[in-house]
C-alpha cells in the first residue's frame, strides 16, 4: 500500500515544506544580521580612532585634534559600580522574598511592579534620580547617576533571582531545614549556594544592560570633560560621551563618538561572553 | 527551654552524654484508637518515643489527619502503610514539625516526644528537627558538596567548626550507613556521583551525623531498585537498635519484612497499630485485613 502515493500532491507537500523552511531560516538571519552589521561597521569607523590614547587621555579642548576618553570609560565603570551596590542588594534580597517567603497574593503585586518598572522609559528614571538626588544635593553627581542606574537594576536582578532561586528543588530546602538548620542558613547557604551562578548571571545581564543607558544620565550624572574626583561632582560617562561627540560639528569628534560606541558595545559583549562562560555548564541544581 | 533540648546543644558541642533511654528491648504497645494514650505517664516515657494525642492535620480547608492518638516505641521499627492520600506522610511530617512550612498547613493535638510536647510554646522547630531526622523519597544529596560535606552539612551550617570532630562523624555515619567501604576513598568526591542506592544511604548518613534519637523514613527505597531496597532494609534492622525508626511506605512487603509494629492509616484515621505479625496475619480490624490481604487500596 505504501507506494501508492499521489505523486504530484507529495511533490506539492515537498515544496511547501521546503519554502517554509527556507523562510524561518531568512527570520534567524535577520535577527542575527542587525548584530553582524552594527559589529561590522563600528569596526571599519571606529577601529581607527580606537588607540593607547584613546584610552589613556582626557578629551581635548574644543579646536585641538587627538585626545580620548578615559575618564567616560573610568567614569562608566563608576557608575556600574554605584549602581551594583544599590541594585544588587535590593534586587536580590527581592528575588529571595518572592521565591522563599511572599505569599501568593504579595507575590502577584510585586512581579507585577517589577515587570511594569522594567518597562517604564529610562528618561524617566532620570527624572526620579534628578528629584530624589540631584535637587537636593543642588547639583548633578555621579550619585545621581547611579542612583537612576541602580533603580532600573532591581526590577530586572529581582526577577532573574527569583527564577533561579526557584529551580533549586524544593527536595534541598527540605532536607536541610530536617536536619534541623535554621531557615536562613538553609536559604542563603543551600538554596542561594546552589543557585549561585544563576544569580551572578543576572546581575551581569543587568549591568550590561544599562552600561549603555544615555537618557537616564542626561541630567543625573550630566558628563564631565575632566577627571572627576568626587562622586558628588558631575562624571563622563561613555554613552553621554558619544551623544555629546555625536552631535558636535567637528570631524574628529565624530570619530572619536564611533570608537566610543565600538568600545561600549565590546564591554557589553565582553559581559555577555562572560556570563556563557559561566553558564557553560548548566548549573548543577537545575539538573534534577 | 526544656531540659532535653538544652541537652541536645550540649551534645552537638561534642560532649556528648549519656542518652537517658532505655535502649531495652521494646514494649508490646497495643494502642488502638478506642485506647488513647496516657499522656505523661513518666515510666512509659522511658520506652515510648513518641506519644501522640488527638491530632489533627489540615491544609487549608483539607483535612489531612483527624483525630489520631497513638504510641510509637523506642528502639523499635514502626511502618506506616496505608492507600495513598491516607495521611501517612502529612502524619511523619508532624512528627518532626515538616508539617507547618507548607503554606495554609496547620494542626491541632500534641505530640510527646520521650515526654516532651514538641509543640510547646517555648520549643524551637529547628531543635525538634535536629532530634528526629528524616530521609525522603527522593534522595536529595546536596549538589553543592562533596560526600564528606553532605554527611557533615548539618553539623557545620549549626556551627560546629572542629575537624577532627567533624572527620570521626563522617566516618561513623558513613558507616551506620553502610557506605563507609564504597566511599572511603573518594570523599571529596561529588555526593550527585554517587548511584541512587549509594545517594539515598548518603541521606541516611547525613540524618545520622547529627546524632539524632529518631529517624523519619517516607518511603526512602520506592525509587531504588530490589538490590538498593535490600540494602536499605538490612540497614533498617541496624539501624532500630540505636534509634527509633518510623517508616512510611506503600511496599506491604516491605512493612512486613523490616518493622516491628506496623500502623495502617485509612481516610486520614489511624485505623490500627499492632505487632506487624499480628497486623498481617490476625489483624483485629476488618479495613485492616482488606487492606493487607489486596482486597482494596
Amino acid at each position: 500500500m505504501t507506494m501508492r502515493v499521489n505523486l504530484a500532491y507529495h511533490r506539492w507537500r515537498k515544496l511547501k515544506s521546503g519554502i517554509m523552511s527556507v523562510v524561518s531560516f531568512a527570520s534567524a538571519v535577520l535577527v542575527v544580521a542587525p548584530l553582524g552589521f552594527v559589529l561590522f561597521y563600528l569596526i571599519k569607523v571606529g577601529a581607527g580612532a580606537v588607540d593607547w590614547r584613546f584610552f589613556t587621555q582626557l578629551p581635548k579642548p574644543v579646536g585641538e585634534v587627538g585626545g580620548g576618553m578615559a575618564n567616560a570609560i573610568v567614569g562608566t565603570l563608576v557608575l556600574l559600580g554605584l549602581a551594583s551596590l544599590i541594585g544588587v542588594p535590593v534586587g536580590v534580597l527581592g528575588g529571595v522574598y518572592l521565591s522563599e517567603y511572599g505569599g501568593e497574593k504579595v507575590n502577584w503585586w510585586i512581579r507585577f511592579g517589577a515587570d511594569i518598572l522594567n518597562g517604564v522609559p529610562s528618561i524617566v528614571w532620570g527624572i526620579v534620580a534628578y528629584a530624589l538626588v540631584v535637587i537636593p544635593m543642588k547639583g548633578f553627581s555621579a550619585y545621581a547617576g547611579g542612583v537612576a542606574l541602580g533603580f532600573m537594576m532591581i526590577p530586572l536582578i529581582m526577577r532573574t533571582t527569583e527564577e533561579v532561586l526557584l529551580l533549586v528543588p524544593n527536595g534541598y530546602r527540605e532536607a536541610a531545614l530536617a536536619l534541623g538548620v535554621p531557615r536562613w542558613k538553609v536559604i542563603v547557604l543551600i538554596v542561594m549556594k546552589t543557585a549561585v551562578k544563576g544569580i551572578v548571571t543576572g546581575v551581569l545581564l543587568a549591568a550590561a544592560r544599562i552600561a549603555g543607558e544615555t537618557a537616564p544620565l542626561l541630567f543625573t550624572a550630566f558628563g564631565n570633560r575632566f577627571w572627576t574626583h568626587k562622586l558628588s561632582d558631575p562624571i563622563a560617562v561613555l554613552p553621554l560621551q558619544i551623544f555629546t561627540y555625536a552631535i558636535s560639528p567637528y570631524d574628529d569628534w565624530h570619530r572619536q563618538a564611533w570608537a566610543g560606541a565600538l568600545v561600549l558595545i565590546l564591554m557589553v559583549l565582553a559581559i555577555n561572553v562572560g556570563v556563557r562562560f559561566l553558564t557553560r555548564e548548566r548549573f548543577s541544581g537545575a539538573e534534577r | 527551654m526544656t531540659p532535653n533540648l538544652l541537652e541536645k546543644q550540649r551534645e552537638d558541642r561534642g560532649e556528648r552524654s549519656h542518652r537517658s533511654l532505655n535502649l531495652g528491648g521494646a514494649l508490646a504497645a497495643q494502642t488502638t484508637p478506642e485506647r488513647p494514650a496516657e499522656a505523661g505517664a513518666a515510666n512509659k516515657s522511658a520506652q515510648v518515643a513518641f506519644l501522640v494525642n488527638h491530632l489533627n492535620a489540615w491544609f487549608h480547608q483539607l483535612e489531612a489527619l483527624s483525630n489520631v492518638t497513638l504510641q510509637i516505641p523506642a528502639t523499635a521499627v514502626t511502618a506506616i502503610i496505608g492507600p495513598s492520600g491516607c495521611g501517612k506522610s502529612t502524619f511523619l511530617r508532624c512528627l518532626n514539625r515538616m508539617h507547618e512550612l507548607v503554606r495554609g498547613a496547620r494542626l491541632e493535638g500534641e505530640i510527646r516526644l520521650f515526654g516532651e510536647n514538641i509543640y510547646g510554646p517555648q520549643v524551637d522547630a529547628t531543635l525538634v528537627r535536629r532530634r528526629v531526622g528524616m530521609v525522603f523519597q527522593k534522595s536529595n544529596p546536596f549538589p553543592t558538596m562533596t560526600i564528606a560535606e553532605n554527611v557533615t552539612v548539618g553539623l557545620r551550617l549549626n556551627g560546629i567548626r572542629h575537624r577532627a570532630l567533624l572527620a570521626e562523624r563522617v566516618e561513623k555515619a558513613l558507616q551506620m550507613a553502610a557506605l563507609w567501604e564504597e566511599v572511603k576513598d573518594r570523599l571529596d568526591k561529588p555526593g550527585l556521583s554517587l548511584s541512587g542506592g549509594q545517594q539515598q544511604r548518603l541521606c541516611i548518613a547525613r540524618a545520622l551525623a547529627v546524632q539524632p534519637d529518631v529517624l523519619l523514613m517516607d518511603e526512602p527505597a520506592s525509587a531504588l531498585d530490589p538490590i538498593a531496597t535490600m540494602k536499605i532494609e538490612e540497614l533498617i534492622q541496624q539501624l532500630k537498635k540505636e534509634y527509633t525508626i518510623v517508616i512510611v511506605t506503600h511496599n506491604m512487603q516491605q512493612a512486613a519484612r523490616c518493622s516491628d509494629y506496623t500502623a495502617f492509616f485509612y481516610m486520614g484515621r489511624l485505623i490500627e497499630l499492632d505487632r506487624t505479625e499480628k497486623m498481617f496475619t490476625n489483624p483485629g480490624n476488618k479495613q485492616t485485613e482488606d487492606y493487607v490481604t489486596g482486597r482494596f487500596g
